[in-house]
């Protein structure tokens, strides 16, 4: 009876094939974009992570001013070239730290310039912030203590001011400093922020200090942590060694800042997820619109096949067969529409994450989601109808024209 | 006539009134009557005599205001809604003036819809339905669409689909009222064949003396009471 019923059901939607697909069309793009928006969404949100991770997941940002209060930086005290020193003698888990102080400077190569930013650090920067080279070398020791005239490119830098040709040994000016370019690094390409990562200029912090802002500051400190160390427990070391440098009371907030990129990508999750979940409920909207469509033409189908529904009562079927009759129908309506709306969601998903760069996520939970919320439209909005027309008067359905 | 046991269907006094007060229509005014197993009755009358109604409280289409209506001896009035249905699917047959048939439905399709209902296995079914429709003559008619038929075919169609449960009662609304002379006649000997030969009770409504011929009976209805009932004393062929 359930077999034939589908059956029949089927047989309906055929009978019709435009007001059918019509129909279906409503649920079919309820469910595409849910799924496209959700994929989508997914797939924006794993590259940020991954490039976030590709950043360095042991890293940690130190950096002077208050969170609660803001970018103060200017008020609060900066960090000194000691501090850095007994980081690295006290704090075992600490593999690597970097001072680094950065500054916007025109960058000049004969007629060439560019804007881009100039960093001060060590060679312990490439290491944290995992820059390899293309060309050249890392800065010597000498060189970083002497504060030589010296600089290493980024890709980016590296095109602007002598395209394809090998800048080594030549020189540009840094906010009029002469340097000698010593090195190039690889290119990292485009953050999911929109930054470009290879738009710097490095030159060892004394060079920074010395010849470029004539001060001993140290505006922020890169530290990586050791691999297998719990990235919390190293954060909190590094704050109360700070603390204790800045003299700061227990108790009292500090005028500093330590940050693990496993914090900025956790922060980063909560609100890809919300938009995300925003993006996937105004789809849900379109697939209630589409379940309303479904009600509406499952009321005219009532109405059309009246006299239909008065030959089957007729010959002896029950309220709850024509009810279980015209739910069937709806829900073959909309599980068929779910169907073709994921395979639609999928493809078009698909081809979106090649043409935008993302990873293609396949969201089997969603498929499921969808699919089951399609067809329960088909019940709660198939419902109305269908009872409707199990409650007609077998004498006035037969005689309705 | 001698009384038997138990009739297949009795009436006793059974009232029919549609609206209230100054719009009230009394379609049935106190109708008593029997219908013995085996009988082909004719249901006459002008439009609005109340011939019509009294087929849709046989055929359990319709309650009675008051009276009693008993199917086997069984009063058709305590019954739900899900009961009659049940009992038009198990007992009665249907067959309309306007054929009544699903639209871009084969004839076969239509044939098994009752043995749906009845939960008949599919392969049953359509064996059963296949016998029906070569009964009414319709063998070679089985996987044409209404609309590929003509009126008389249909009605064999609506036929066979009444048949195909064996019911014990086929009640026909105007079953010739579409249709030309020669078709009327066909449809009435087929009728008369099912009730000499499968022993079908026959209920008919019709307008025309011509058709009531081929009844064995007549009931003649005036303003919701029957003037006059008649058993033919000779019957068309």
């Amino acid at each position: 009876m359930i077999w034939t019923t589908i059956l029949m059901a089927f047989r309906e939607i055929k009978r019709n094939p435009m007001r059918s697909s019509l129909t279906m069309l409503g649920i079919i793009i309820g469910v595409a974009s849910v799924i496209i928006m959700v994929a989508l969404g997914r797939g924006a949100a794993f590259k940020i992570t991954s490039d976030i991770s590709s950043m360095g997941t042991n890293l940690l940002i130190a950096t002077p001013g208050s969170e609660r209060h803001g970018p103060t930086a200017s008020a609060a005290q900066p960090f000194k070239q000691d501090d850095v020193r007994i980081m690295l003698r006290e704090l075992g888990s600490v593999a690597e730290v970097a001072p680094a102080g950065s500054l916007g400077a025109l960058l000049v190569n004969g007629n060439l310039n560019w804007s881009s930013t100039v960093t001060g650090s060590t060679n312990a920067y490439f290491q944290i912030r995992a820059f390899s080279f293309e060309l050249g070398e890392r800065f010597s020791d000498a060189q970083l203590q002497s504060g030589a005239a010296v600089c290493v490119l980024g890709a980016t830098v590296r095109t602007k001011l002598f395209g394809t040709q090998n800048p080594i040994g030549s020189s540009i000016r840094i906010a009029k400093v002469n340097c000698a370019v010593v090195g190039v690094t690889r290119p990292k390409g485009q953050s999911s922020f929109g930054m470009d990562q290879d738009d710097f200029v490095l030159v060892p912090l004394a060079t920074f200090q010395r010849r470029i802002t004539g001060s001993t500051d140290v505006g922020v400190i890169f530290l990586s942590a050791h691999d297998g160390k719990q990235i919390s427990k190293v954060k909190s070391q590094v704050a109360a060694l700070l603390r204790e440098r800045r003299r700061i009371a227990p108790g009292a907030m500090p005028d500093f800042n330590v940050q693990s990129m496993e914090e900025i990508t956790a922060t980063l999750g909560t609100v890809t997820n919300a938009l995300i979940a925003l993006l996937g409920a105004i789809a849900a909207v379109s697939l209630l619109v589409g379940g309303i469509g479904i009600m509406n033409i499952m009321l005219v189908s009532v109405t059309e096949r009246t006299r239909e529904i008065g030959i089957r009562l007729s010959i002896g079927a029950r309220g709850r067969e024509v009810l279980f009759q015209f739910l069937v129908e709806a829900m073959a309506l909309s599980g068929l529409g779910g169907i073709m709306g994921i395979l639609l969601g999928l493809l078009v998903s698909y081809v979106a994450a090649r043409l935008m760069h993302l990873p293609f996520s396949l969201v089997p939970d969603m498929v499921v989601i969808s699919f089951l919320f399609s067809a329960s439209v088909g019940i709660i909005f198939g419902y109305l109808p269908a009872r409707k027309a199990s409650r007609l008067n077998p004498i006035e359905a037969l005689r309705h024209e | 006539m001698s009384p038997k046991a138990t009739a297949l269907v009795e009436l006793q006094d059974l009232t029919k009134i549609y609206g209230s007060g100054e719009s009230e229509v009394r379609a049935l005014a106190g109708v008593s009557f029997r219908i013995d197993p085996g009988e082909f009755v004719a249901v006459m009358g002008a439009s609005g005599s109340g011939k019509s109604t009294c087929l849709n409280m046989l055929g359990c289409l319709d309650s009675a205001t008051s009276g009693r209506y008993l199917f086997c001896g069984l009063d058709v009035g305590t019954l739900s809604i899900d009961q009659l249905a049940l009992l038009r699917r198990n007992y009665l047959g249907f067959v309309f003036q306007g054929y009544n048939l699903l639209a871009r439905t084969s004839a076969l399709e239509n044939v098994e819809l009752p043995l749906v209902y009845r939960r008949v296995p599919a392969a049953e079914r359509q064996q059963s339905a296949i016998q029906a429709l070569q009964d009414v003559g319709l063998g070679d008619r089985m996987h044409h669409v209404p609309s590929e038929l003509s009126g008389g075919q249909q009605q064999r169609v609506a036929i066979a689909r009444a048949i195909v449960t064996s019911p014990q009662m086929l009640l026909a609304d105007e079953p010739t009222g579409n249709l030309d002379s020669a078709r009327k006649v066909e449809i009435m000997k087929l009728l008369q064949k099912l009730n000499q030969d499968r022993k079908i009770t026959i209920v008919m409504v019709t307008h025309e003396t011509d058709m009531a011929a081929f009844a064995t009976r007549t009931l003649h209805f005036k303003d919701g009471l029957i003037e006059r009932d008649l058993v033919s004393e000779k019957v068309s062929a």
